[in-house]
């Protein structure tokens, strides 16, 4: 259960080895997390990360997932659900591409849209659901700020974030009242893996930094927030640019 | 809103949460009228179990139960006997304490303990084992319980008195509901010759000062307790007011107010606290300064005033929903207890609160007298703190878990009722019957019937 600080005690990470993934857990293992669930392709990188939370004093699980084979969720995530409550579920799969390349192979295209949005869907349906039969819990999702205006320069990606941004708007206003929570995170540039190698933009983060303003999400049980937490007033502007200016806006 | 009794077709899901208004979760929520209904909620509760409830006074989530049902046991409302000779009164659990106030006052008599508001159940006043201001005279209300019907996770019903069935009835005894649902039980009551009371009032320079006047001569008084001002620093630590009292004899009335002595008018409630309240009103300086005030207003000195039963013990009944002014981040309230020889405990952690600036208003010490045979009861004699907090203070979570283990530390406990957020390994070092009381639930709900939001977050 969650206590008065919407600490969870237990875990269920999509995208096990997700780097922001892993800081979440990390900073929840200090407060009130015991149990986690890192779901994810089975490799050695996703045994490293449970090994890595065990050091850390939290009793670790590995659980085959695979956004691509959205038919095979429902009985991977069922599982976890039938061992005990799962008090908050963090949804941390997603891949960049690579939008030159996917400009010029629909195919590679279609593959992070498949990722990033209908994999998503139907992780985050199984989950909701599971949720709402044990009358409680937390499904934080990690959206981007390119959801909320698409860019030239990533606008596959953003639009496969546009498409999940929106479903779990909608989600968290269908569980309404349930009992679940349903938080939209809007991270900006954040230093990872995923984004190793590119030019940081503008109140660029860390994980460490995603985490905590997941933390004082889970808090106040807000529905959207963004890390940094100024990229929220930002975009207002943002989104209302003509698009000439934005068409030539560095970023 | 709860919706009336219905097992089939299963009542919709809704939103609960406690008197803190934090961490909600849904359930099925089901009002029994008759013991039947009861009985079948329990049998039919599916693999969610249930929970009873009463009216929501406890602070965090002892009354919950995520997806499964909860009994909102407040249309079990009969008061099915009273022995006006002897003074005892057998009940449905959901009776509120205000009614049975309204009802018995007349007769002369009072209930035996009783809490900060009157808005609490029978059922709930078991279930959290309360203690009143009379704790140090009169010990919890379970001890003045002479028998319960109980409704055991196993789906029969049985008569417990602390005589045949010791250790089910001490079990029950602030078990938080988790040995099965209170369907009635037999109270026994305290005779009173008027509807008022006598009190003295003092002012305590600092917490030393409270520690001292409560030591030297709370044993002259049935009821008493002392306000405290945390946010006061330096050498007004601990600053406060003591109210103590008991029941006005007859002779002590003036005689316009002796033809009805046991009239019981607890005076008109305020309108509701509006429903949407942006949090953030309470800040250290509004808080501040209301305590400042508060200390100010009271006498320093002030023998034998005639008040009313209402505003001595339940003066923030008269503001309903009063919970709603934390906001939508909702509050939380720490109370622990630290025995006697470990006053230095209780001076660190009310200059530690001082020092955080915590916005709390009044805080409650009271000295607890004899420890309750309750498994899980709070009390043990020594001294106990109650504060008020905003859930949304920054730092708040780590903080309180710090002093979780200074209280652990001395041996001391935080209350169950208020509580929405301690560890569960400290618990099982602050209850040490907590073992007992599992193996008990166990043998009386093979199936886990019965069982709650705190149950599971605490792994009691
Ligand atoms: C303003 C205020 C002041 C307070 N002051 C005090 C005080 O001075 N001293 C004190 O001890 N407490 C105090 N409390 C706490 C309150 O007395 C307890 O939480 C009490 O249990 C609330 O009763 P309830 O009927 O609202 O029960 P709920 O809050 O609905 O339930 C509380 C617990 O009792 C159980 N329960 C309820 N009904 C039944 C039943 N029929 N059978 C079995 N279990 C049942 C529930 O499962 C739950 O675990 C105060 C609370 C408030 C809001
Ligand atoms: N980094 C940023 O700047 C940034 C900004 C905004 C939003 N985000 C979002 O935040 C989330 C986490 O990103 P991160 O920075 O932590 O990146 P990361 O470390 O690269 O994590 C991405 C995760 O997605 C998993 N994944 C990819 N394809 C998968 C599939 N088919 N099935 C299951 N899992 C799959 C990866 O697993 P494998 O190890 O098996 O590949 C990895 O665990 C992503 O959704 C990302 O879009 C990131």
């Amino acid at each position: 259960m969650k206590d008065a600080f919407g600490a969870p005690q237990s875990l269920l990470i999509l995208g096990g080895t997700s780097e922001i993934g892993l800081a979440t857990a990390r900073r929840l293992i200090t407060r009130r997390t015991r149990t986690v669930f890192l779901a994810g392709r089975p490799c050695e990188q996703l045994e490293a990360a449970a090994e890595s939370l065990r050091t850390i004093g939290a009793l670790v699980t590995t659980v085959p997932f695979d956004a691509l084979d959205p038919a095979s969720h429902e009985v991977a995530l069922g599982k976890v659900f039938t061992e005990g409550d799962v008090d908050m579920v963090l949804l941390a799969f997603g891949v960049l591409g690579d939008q030159a390349r996917d400009e010029q192979d629909p195919l590679a295209a279609v593959h992070v849209t498949q990722v990033n949005y209908t994999g998503a869907v139907s992780a985050a349906l199984v989950s909701a659901a599971a949720l709402q039969a044990q009358g409680h819990g937390s499904l934080v999702v990690l959206s981007s700020v390119a959801a909320e205006r698409p860019r030239r320069a990533n606008f596959i990606y953003g639009s496969s974030k546009a498409g999940l941004d929106a479903f779990c708007q909608g989600l968290s206003d269908a569980m309404h009242g349930s009992g679940v929570h349903v938080m939209t995170v809007r991270p900006g540039f954040v230093h990872t893996r995923m984004t190793e190698g590119r030019p940081a933009t503008p109140l660029a983060s860390t994980p460490d930094e995603v985490a905590a303003a997941i933390e004082l999400g889970l808090r106040r049980r807000s529905t959207t927030i963004w890390v940094p937490g100024t990229l929220r007033l930002v975009m207002a502007a943002v989104r209302h640019l003509p698009r000439p200016v934005f068409r030539r806006l560095p970023v | 809103m709860p919706v009336p009794f219905a097992a089939d077709p299963p009542a919709e899901a809704i939103s609960v949460t406690g008197w803190g208004r934090t961490a909600p979760s849904s359930a099925r929520v089901l009002r029994p009228g008759t013991y039947e209904e009861a009985v079948r909620a329990v049998r039919e509760c599916g693999g969610r179990g249930a929970i009873a409830r009463g009216l929501g006074r406890a602070y965090g989530d002892a009354a919950q139960n995520a997806g499964g049902a909860v009994l909102d046991m407040t249309g079990l409302d009969r008061i099915h006997e009273i022995d006006a000779v002897n003074g005892l009164v057998v009940c449905d659990a959901g009776v509120s304490l205000h009614r049975l106030m309204q009802v018995l006052l007349p007769l002369g008599w009072f209930v035996p303990v009783s809490p900060g508001t009157r808005y609490v159940t029978v059922g709930g006043a078991i279930g959290a084992d309360i203690h009143g201001k009379n704790h140090h005279t009169s010990g919890s209300f379970c001890r003045h319980v002479r028998a319960i019907e109980l409704l055991t996770g196993d789906g029969e019903t049985r008569l417990v008195t602390p005589e045949d069935e010791p250790d089910l009835f001490w079990a029950t005894a602030g078990g938080m509901g988790l040995t099965g649902v209170v369907l009635a039980a037999t109270v026994e009551l305290l005779p009173v010759e008027t509807s008022l009371m006598t009190v003295d009032t003092e002012r305590a320079t600092d917490l030393d000062d409270v520690m001292a006047r409560l030591t030297a001569d709370d044993h002259r008084y049935r009821y008493s307790v002392a306000w405290i001002d945390l946010l006061a620093r330096g050498a007004r630590t601990g600053r406060a007011v003591l109210t103590r009292g008991d029941h006005a004899p007859l002779d002590a009335l003036p005689p316009r107010l002796r033809a009805e002595p046991l009239a019981f008018s607890p005076g008109a409630r305020l309108p509701a606290t509006p429903r949407f309240l942006p949090g953030g009103l309470l800040t250290r300086r509004s808080v501040g300064l209301f305590n400042e005030f508060w200390y100010r207003k009271a006498p320093r000195e002030q023998r034998g005033r005639l008040r009313k039963l209402s505003s001595f013990f339940h003066p923030l009944d008269g503001l309903p929903d009063w919970n709603r002014i934390y906001g939508r981040g909702g509050f939380v309230q720490y109370q622990f207890v630290v025995g006697h020889g470990e006053e230095d405990a209780l001076r660190r952690i009310v200059r530690r609160i001082g020092s955080r600036r915590c916005p709390s208003f009044l805080a409650v010490l009271k000295r607890f007298g004899d420890a309750d045979p309750g498994w899980l009861s709070f009390p043990v004699p020594g001294w106990t703190l109650a504060l008020d907090i905003p859930a949304t203070l920054p730092g708040l979570a780590a903080f309180l878990d710090e002093l979780d283990d200074e209280v652990a530390a001395a041996g001391g406990r935080v209350y169950l009722a208020k509580d929405a957020r301690l560890r569960p390994d400290v618990l099982a070092r602050m209850y040490p019957r907590l073992d007992a009381f599992r193996e008990l639930r166990t043998r009386y709900d093979p199936r886990g019937a019965i069982t709650s939001d705190l149950a599971r977050r605490l792994g009691v």
